[in-house]
């Protein structure tokens, strides 16, 4: 007789788990907690940004407990998220006055302020670093040393604006009235986590599902506009990488200021500005060039991500239904690393009586058939 | 499991806003509630939505089943329960007549369900229009005018193509007169069991965040039209090689030989009948 998974699932499953931490510990070689902390930013940055809680702790258990899949590890954290009471919101956490450790510019040369390369990897080349395999905590520990014994080698020229005061680049445009005047819009953000998507939906609700997205599919998404489907190219008005601090009001205060607010703490963030050239009828057949924008902002320093998401921000604004990358339902049903990874990888659950019953559909088609 | 996570794994609030949604859909048989969905620890699609549903109900008198296609004791059965077991203490149980919460993924046990049980679904996709139409807009609307003709036609060109409706699983069904509805992909041989049922009926879809319901001695009628009848599965002429029984829905083994032999799908309701009775032949 084959297997029939209908007793022993209990054993099974034991035994699964278990073989699952042996592989986790088969070399011997032991990851601890710090080591993820310490040597894998970039995933933990990933995965707080998909897992939509800002806890690197969480997120380095999570990635050590998931032997470093990203798609585990952010199932961790949300599953976890969800049993977290949330007591309060925020107030609007003001990116203009961010600790800048990053930012660059695509439209033009020079900005106020400067571009600011900060980290990133833009610029090395990608050669296997075998040094890696060899180097030694005593050289590592001098490194730093140097590191932090080095003067800076240039002030910041007379006047220029300090780190946590930068003026945003599309500033300087919305004066030149080349980016269209909108009314400011401070209605109060809906919650995606505390109310079913319903269609339409508002801009708060698509900036959440896209910041909460899962980094390939946002990124394949934003890839599909940019190369054919609704073909845009967006200019990077700016990219800025640095820190926010979050306040949360205080009951007996105002409601919107941060002055008599509680200061809980700061989150790096990454935002992005594109600008997309769009043609506006102006009548009688007159035709000019305006800018739309595409918001982009997650948890961490996700650049590809955030780039993206300002793309699909902007096609979603639009919402022209031919193309699949401005259909909402189309786009944000689909960018949610749990949702998806959990319904794909539910195909692995026996089928048996939903197949017994499609074979049941299939035999009597072809019974007939054979009958004519 | 540690005491980290409340009773039943689910913080009070969360579990009031689910239980809204369950009453809502209970006042409107068969129409579907979006609800907050809460990400579970256990994956989306593998039954998030049945478990929110029975781990906000479940109290500490209830005793609970869970089975996976038909089985108490199928992997991921034995995952659910070992979860709504491990955060709430509560008894658990293969025997369908004991059990007061059954959690099950595409069946409908065997014996029939009584007054005070509650039989919790886990739908994957819950929209019976999804497959005529993709859109979640378009859709709503549809169920609000009750324009349901996709659905008829979606039916109408199987038969065109096939002579007869070609429906696995998940055949749909009209609640109430009213709303037409995804009974889960319980085999076309379960949906009578859906008419007229004793027992509540709750569907859950976690990923797509959705509630409905099916409230006791509600009118329950699958889609067909008069010249082609509704048809369950043909079980004629099939008898369980462990237990005996008859017209029950069988899963088909395939013995190494090449031989094809038949098993009830429900084993507990197979196991019962060998261990000294319970539910003579059906």
């Amino acid at each position: 007789m084959g297997y029939v998974a209908v007793k022993g699932g209990e054993a099974a499953i034991e035994a699964s788990i278990e073989r699952l931490k042996y592989e986790r510990l088969k070399t011997g070689s032991f990851l601890s907690v710090e080591a993820v902390s310490g040597g894998m930013k970039a995933l933990i940055d990933q995965v707080m940004s998909e897992g939509s809680l800002y806890d690197e702790g969480i997120a380095a258990i999570a990635i050590k407990q998931a032997a470093g899949s990203p798609e585990e590890a952010v199932f961790l954290v949300r599953a976890y998220r969800s049993t977290l009471p949330r007591k309060h919101y925020s107030i609007a956490a003001e990116p203009s006055s961010m600790r800048v450790e990053r930012r660059v510019s695509a439209c033009f040369k020079d900005i106020p302020g400067g571009q600011i390369l900060g980290t990133s990897a833009d610029y090395t080349h990608r050669l296997i670093d075998r040094g890696l395999c060899s180097e030694t905590p005593e050289e590592n520990e001098s490194w730093l040393r140097d590191w932090n014994g080095r003067e800076p080698e240039a002030d910041p020229p007379e006047g220029s604006p300090s780190l946590d005061a930068l003026p945003n680049v599309i500033g300087f445009l919305r004066e030149e009235g080349l980016l269209p005047r909108l009314p400011i819009d401070d209605a109060e953000p809906h919650d995606v986590t505390k109310k079913a998507l319903e269609f339409p939906t508002v801009r708060s609700e698509r900036l959440q599902i896209l910041t909460r997205g899962q980094t390939g599919a946002v990124t394949a998404l934003g890839y599909a506009a940019l190369r054919s489907y609704g073909a845009l190219h967006p200019t990077v008005g700016e990219l800025r990488v640095g820190m926010v601090a979050v306040y949360v009001a205080n009951p007996s205060g105002d409601e919107d200021s941060t002055d008599d607010a509680y200061y809980v703490g700061e989150v790096r963030i990454t935002e992005v500005e594109s600008l997309v050239p769009v043609p506006v009828e102006r009548g009688q057949g007159r035709t000019e060039i305006e800018f739309d924008i595409g918001y982009g902002a997650c948890f961490g320093q996700n650049e590809t991500k955030a780039i993206a998401m300002s793309i699909l921000d902007q096609c979603l604004e639009s919402g022209d239904k031919r193309y699949p990358t401005q259909d909402e339902e189309f786009v944000l049903m689909h960018v949610d690393s749990v949702e998806a990874t959990g319904f794909i990888s539910h195909l692995k659950l026996p089928h048996y009586v939903t197949f017994q019953s499609k074979l049941d559909a299939a035999r009597r088609t072809r019974a007939r058939e054979a009958g004519k | 499991m540690k005491p980290l996570y409340n009773f039943a794994f689910f913080d009070e609030g969360s579990k009031r806003e689910v239980r809204r949604a369950v009453l809502k859909g209970i006042a409107i048989p068969g129409y579907q509630v979006p609800f907050a969905s809460r990400e579970m620890p256990i994956a989306r699609g593998w039954g998030t939505g049945g478990l929110q549903i029975t781990l906000t109900l479940v109290g500490r008198d209830d005793v609970l089943k869970v089975i996976d296609q038909g089985a108490d004791e199928s992997v991921n059965a034995v995952s659910i329960r070992k979860l709504i077991v491990g955060t709430t203490g509560i008894a658990s149980t293969d025997d369908t007549a004991e059990a007061t919460l059954i959690q099950s993924r595409h069946r409908i046990p065997e014996v029939p369900l009584t007054k005070g049980q509650t039989l919790v679904l886990q739908v994957p996709i819950p929209e019976p229009l999804r497959f005529v139409e993709p859109s979640e807009f378009a859709t709503k609307r549809l169920h609000a005018e009750k324009e349901y003709s996709g659905a008829y036609l979606a039916l109408f060109e199987e038969i065109m193509k096939y002579g007869r409706v070609s429906t696995g699983a998940d055949h749909p069904v009209t609640v109430n007169g009213r709303y037409v509805m995804a009974p889960s992909p319980i085999p076309r041989f379960d949906n009578p069991k859906m008419n007229d049922s004793a027992a509540l009926i709750l569907l859950g879809a976690g990923r797509e965040k959705k509630i409905y319901a099916v409230p006791p001695y509600t009118r329950v009628v699958s889609l067909d039209f008069e010249d082609h009848p509704f048809e369950v599965e043909d079980m004629g002429g099939k008898r369980c090689s462990l237990c005996g029984a008859t017209g029950v829905f069988m899963d088909e083994i395939h013995e190494d030989s090449g031989a094809v032999r038949y098993q009830c799908n429900d084993s507990g309701f197979c196991l019962s009948r060998r261990g000294g009775g319970k539910g003579g032949e059906a």
